[in-house]
């Protein structure tokens, strides 16, 4: 493959906690709760100690009043020492592969050599707001002076001040377009033809696939277990659900736009809690600590487009990385595209599929064609695991490595929808 | 985050607030205390005992003081500023070693009339006087804080009167000036029991007036000086408190309280205090010259002199554990009890700690007991709970073993079991690293046979619970390089706990001496009497808890495995354990642990019957002969000396403490008396009462 400019960047390790499903109450982690989970058996296997990183950088697009700039929170948890620097980025889905490009390019360039880049979410933790109306009222209350000013104002409290906004809520709903995550997904399964049961069979092998993994130990390694508090161990994706079916799935009705939708919950992500680190290195760092790479990170690409379609973000930047190459998607062994919803994976794959989208968007002299499914997700994804935002996209860049280790393959892309109107995709091969 | 900062390292000393630097050309006219004035003209007593890393009084210190209160009327400053310039503390109490001279009570109230003379001194200055405190203000030294009109707690500052523990009550003022500050219910808590009471407690008790970070002690001291900084003061109340009416109902309830702790028999110095209060509270002369009275009596009797050597003791253990080695990492094999508890307990302490098992869940319920008792033991303090679980890492694949300096295994006690676990283990570690067991049965040149580096092999034997236990037996065998030996002592120093050093021989020194205790205890309960009965003796005795309910804390499986090897390795003669227990273990009534064992269990403590008291008699068939086995460990050098085994026996089994020990306990009652006990308990009930050979070499030596 050719070289991008620069140095080569290597992926020498990673390591993620269970993807633990929300379950209506706050779960037992913070998302730096679960950095330092998956973070300490990480760093416990290095050949190095955990202040030898020249930094530390964590997606993170929920981050919790008590965790500002969670990045620094967890390198510190760590023990990475005072001396580390780290920050946290966020480009909401897509949050746990931009640290890893950001990881990436500051290698690249000479100026760093050793990073470790995760992701992070605990979307149980996602915040219950207060109304404006509330927030106007407690602010005037404590601004009132005297007894009979502060009477007053107490005086016009409503009820209804009370209800609370969902923060998780409106953190998927696009504000540009005002359509929920989910609404997206109907608009691209409609646009590309798509049929309920299309989505609902993809979700059954997603859950089939996954628990496989899980039943073959093929997970052992990536997956470190978490321990609460309360002495609980989470040692498995636990949102799977082994026993999924095409008659279960069609009795749930359609929850974003009813009743004529065809996004459903057992179609679409989990809301769930998790986090997932690698680490990347330079030749020189490899040689310093005597790192085992597993992978070489060949290229980055991040696209856009409408937020209404956002689904479609995939298509955009991973035809990008391969043009630069002059590759075919066939060239590619292995694919791990983000299974934010049933219909959007399906809605990209019918996209490369199509000739009309592929000349006039992806500038392609015709159709890309197909991608094996075999190929695809081949461990399952989002549906079966469950979609912690910010570390998703760690997750993928990691699990492509482990699954083609496991398979013996050569090349990998790891690509992810955003929401917002945006995609990210990374270009790997593996050492 | 444990690891320091380098740019705060540079610039720590700059936080410490000790008013101006003295001038260099002067010489310091005193020994132990800097005297400065600053741009205020507030004079700055600076106590810094010289010779010692703490501060604590003595006579010259005090008499040092008296100087500086002479120098300060000469030439009057605007206010006086008393601290420490010890990074550890204020000061920790009096010099106890200046007690332990002192033989009549006659004598003790003269030597502490002198010193109440100095503190009343203080206390009459006109000028505002300030105790500016950080750390630990404990005993004398909390009494010399209150003596200052105001008291300024730096962040963290913590204080007491544990002067109860030495069997004493606080005898410089501390009663009355106490009492007289705050609620006096709270005070007499306070002191009754010893505890530690944090900042914030303080400040809320009006014990201390404004708590400021160390940036803020300068302009806390010139708001002092200026009058603007007001403590609360003592309300109408606690005043009401002080009729004569409500403290003879309170004192009635403080007794009770105490007694069903402590026995006045056996701890006196509660009740002398409550006696204090009860008779002169509210009128504070009266008060204080009765404390001084009251004082020097508990001073010299059998019970403080006791504990204080059990205070010695413990000081003579820690300077043993020599000094602390450069452990970073420690890595624990078994999550089960012992293995979970003595890593929650490093991490605690700041070590990083890997847990390693075969089995994840075990792991988890060491988390959980850890979590539970950090927010116990960590006073509220979420950062400090939060890092020490970040610092006790689960570890399945155990990984932590190839960086650890020290391994520790704590796997069931099965020798193959554990051969095969350090053949796996020992090719890991690093070449320095050290493996210890926490074995406590198993012969540890046994152990050692099968390892590749049988000199880095030690034993650390820890007891239960191990975050109240406060001893590890540090067990040796002939292989063992000495260094490995003093390593594993240090590191028992370094987690803040006490080594016993020992010799690896059959339940080594706690397990050895208490196991007769145990098993006697069984066989009366095999001749019907009540367990209650047998508790109630030992308790009278001074145990903490009788042997039924020990071995059931301990757990019935246990017990017997150690009983068991126990006859068979030293060829005993007690009597097999009875089939009934062996019945109970096999139905796993275990104890406290399952629920139910000799007793039944319910949250945590046993139900335990009404009983009449026992004879006399059950207690010496209880007793002597763990006094038997201490003996035989002396001579046969499983210890090297009396002390050991009687740190040993106090610090890991809780031993009577007020007998100071059960050698210093052969000791006061005589060797020969005892022997001829045993001699006559051999004769009524079987040769297992058969007195050591070891009492000849102790009848020969002083008796007493």
């Amino acid at each position: 493959m050719s070289e991008a400019p620069g140095r080569a960047v290597y992926i020498v390790d990673g390591a993620r906690t269970p993807f633990i499903k929300a379950r209506n109450a706050p779960g037992p982690f913070t998302p730096v709760d679960l950095a330092v989970q998956c973070g300490r058996p990480l760093l416990l296997r290095q050949p190095f100690e955990p202040d030898a990183f020249d930094q530390v950088i964590l997606g993170c697009v929920n981050a919790i009043a008590e965790e500002q700039n969670p990045g620094r929170v967890a390198a510190l948890r760590l023990g990475c020492g005072p001396q580390m620097v780290a920050f946290t980025v966020a480009i909401n889905c897509g949050s746990g592969m931009q640290s890893i490009d950001t990881a990436y390019n500051y290698i690249k360039l000479g100026q760093s050599d050793l990073i470790l880049a995760g992701g992070a979410e605990s979307l149980s933790h996602a915040p219950l707001v207060f109304s404006q109306d509330m927030v106007k009222w407690l602010g005037a209350l404590s601004g009132a002076k005297g007894l009979v000013d502060r009477a007053k104002v107490a005086s016009t409290f409503r009820p209804d001040f009370l209800k609370p906004i969902i923060g998780l809520e409106k953190g998927l709903t696009d504000p540009i377009v005002a359509l929920n995550m989910g609404q997206t997904a109907e608009v691209v399964a409609h646009l590309f033809d798509l049929s309920r049961e299309d989505g609902d069979a993809y979700a059954v092998e997603s859950h089939k696939r996954l628990a496989r993994a899980q039943a073959e130990g093929w997970l052992k390694g990536e997956v470190e277990p978490a321990f609460a508090k309360d002495g609980q161990v989470y040692d498995h994706d636990d949102g799977v659900r082994p026993d999924s079916s095409l008659e279960r799935l069609a009795k749930l009705r359609p929850v974003f736009e009813p009743p004529y939708g065809k996004v459903t919950a057992g179609n679409s992500s989990q809301i769930t809690d998790g986090a997932s680190w690698v680490i990347l290195a330079s030749e020189e760092a490899v040689k310093r600590h005597g790192l085992a790479p597993l992978a070489r990170l060949v290229d980055s690409q991040w696209s856009a487009l409408d937020p209404s379609i956002m689904g479609l973000g995939p298509t955009l930047c991973a035809t990008e990385l391969l043009k630069r190459r002059s590759l075919k998607l066939q060239d590619i062994d292995l694919w791990e595209l983000n299974e934010a919803f049933a219909h959007q994976v399906l809605s990209c794959l019918a996209a490369w599929k199509d000739e009309d989208f592929c000349k006039r968007v992806l500038g392609l002299p015709g159709a890309a064609g197909e991608i094996d499914p075999e190929r695809l997700n081949v461990d399952g994804g989002a549906i079966s695991l469950g979609h912690p935002v910010g570390a998703s996209g760690n997750r993928i860049v990691l699990h492509a490595i482990n699954a083609m280790k496991r398979l013996k393959l050569k090349t990998g892309i790891a690509t992810e929808c955003i929401g917002g109107g945006q995609g990210g995709a990374m270009l790997l091969e593996m050492v | 985050m444990s690891k320091m900062d380098k740019v705060w390292a540079a610039l720590e000393d700059r936080d410490l607030e000790l008013g101006p630097e003295p001038a260099v050309a002067a010489p310091n006219p005193y020994q132990h205390w800097r005297l400065t004035r600053d741009r205020h003209d507030v004079a700055w007593a600076v106590l810094d005992r010289h010779g010692s890393s703490a501060n604590t009084l003595n006579t010259a210190v005090l008499v040092e003081l008296d100087a500086i209160l002479d120098r300060l009327a000469e030439s009057q400053p605007k206010g006086l500023v008393i601290r420490s310039a010890k990074r550890s503390g204020f000061v920790a109490g009096a010099d106890i070693s200046e007690f332990v001279e002192l033989k009549t009570a006659e004598g003790v109230a003269r030597q502490i009339g002198r010193a109440h003379e100095v503190i009343d001194r203080l206390e009459r200055l006109t000028i505002p006087t300030i105790a500016v405190i950080h750390g630990y203000a404990l005993g004398g030294g909390l009494e010399l804080a209150l003596a200052c009109h105001t008291r300024i707690a730096v962040t963290g500052a913590s204080f007491g009167f544990p002067e109860v523990q030495l069997g004493l009550h606080p005898g410089l003022g501390g009663v009355a000036r106490m009492t007289r500050l705050i609620d006096p219910i709270e005070a007499m808590s306070a002191m009754l029991t010893g505890r530690t009471i944090h900042d914030r407690k303080a400040k809320a008790l009006g014990l201390v007036d404004a708590i400021v970070p160390e940036r803020h002690v300068l302009a806390a001291v010139e708001a002092a000086v200026s009058g603007k900084l007001h403590g609360a003061r003592s309300s109408v109340s606690n005043r009401l408190k002080e009729s004569a009416p409500a403290r003879n109902l309170a004192a009635r309830q403080m007794r009770a309280q105490a007694e069903a702790k402590a026995p006045h028999a056996h701890y006196p110095a509660p009740f002398a205090l409550i006696d204090l209060w009860e008779k002169h509270g509210g009128d504070f002369e009266a008060m204080k010259r009765a404390e001084i009275g009251s004082f020097a009596e508990l001073l010299v009797s059998e019970t403080s002199r006791n504990l204080v050597r059990v205070f010695f003791l413990r000081e003579k253990m820690k300077k043993a554990a020599g000094k602390p080695p450069t452990i970073a990492h420690v890595h624990v094999i078994g999550a089960g009890a012992m293995g979970g508890d003595i890593a929650a307990w490093c991490a605690w302490k700041g070590l990083t700690v890997t847990l390693g098992d075969v089995d994840p869940k075990p792991i988890g319920g060491a988390i959980r007991r850890a979590a539970a008792l950090y927010e116990k033991i960590g006073h509220k303090d979420g950062i400090k709970v939060r890092d020490a679980l970040d610092r006790l890492i689960p570890d399945v694949n155990g990984e932590g073993i190839a960086r650890a300096d020290l391994v520790i295994e704590a796997a069931p006690e099965k020798a193959e079991l554990k051969a095969k676990i350090y053949a796996a283990v020992e090719p890991r570690m690093k070449p320095g690293a050290v493996l210890a067991t926490n074995t406590s049965s198993i012969p540890l040149q046994k152990l050692a046979e099968t390892l590749q580096r049988p000199e880095r092999f030690v034993g650390l034997h820890f007891f239960n619970p191990v975050s109240k236990m406060q001893l590890v037996e540090v067990v040796r065998h002939d292989r063992l390089d000495a260094e490995v030996e003093a390593f594993a002592r240090g590191f028992t120093g370094l987690i803040d706990r006490l080594p016993a050093p020992a010799k690896s021989a059959p339940g080594f020194i706690v397990n050895r001496a208490l196991t007769p205790y145990l098993a006697e205890a069984l066989i009366l309960m095999d001749e019907g009497v009540a367990p209650e009965v047998i508790d109630k003796a030992a308790e009278m005795f001074g145990m903490p808890v009788g042997p039924i309910e020990l071995a059931d804390q301990v757990g019935l499986d246990v017990a017997l495995a150690v009983a068991d090897s126990l006859k068979r390795d030293l060829g005993w003669a007690i009597p097999d354990a009875p089939d009934w227990l062996r019945k109970k273990v096999a139905d796993g009534h275990l104890g406290r642990k399952t629920g139910q064992g000799l007793y039944v269990w319910r949250d945590g403590e046993a139900v335990k019957a009404k009983t009449g008291g026992p004879s006399p008699y059950l207690a010496d068939r209880l007793v002597l002969p763990m006094l038997n086995a201490c003996v035989a460990i002396l001579r046969e050098g499983v210890a090297a000396d009396e002390d050991t085994v009687d740190g040993a026996m106090i610090f890991g089994s809780g031993f009577a403490p007020f007998r100071g020990g059960p050698m210093h306990y052969a000791h006061a009652r005589g060797p020969a008396e005892i022997r001829a006990r045993l001699v006559a308990l051999a004769e009524a009930h079987g040769e297992r009462f058969a007195p050591d050979a070891g009492w000849a070499a102790l009848d020969e030596t002083v008796g007493g």
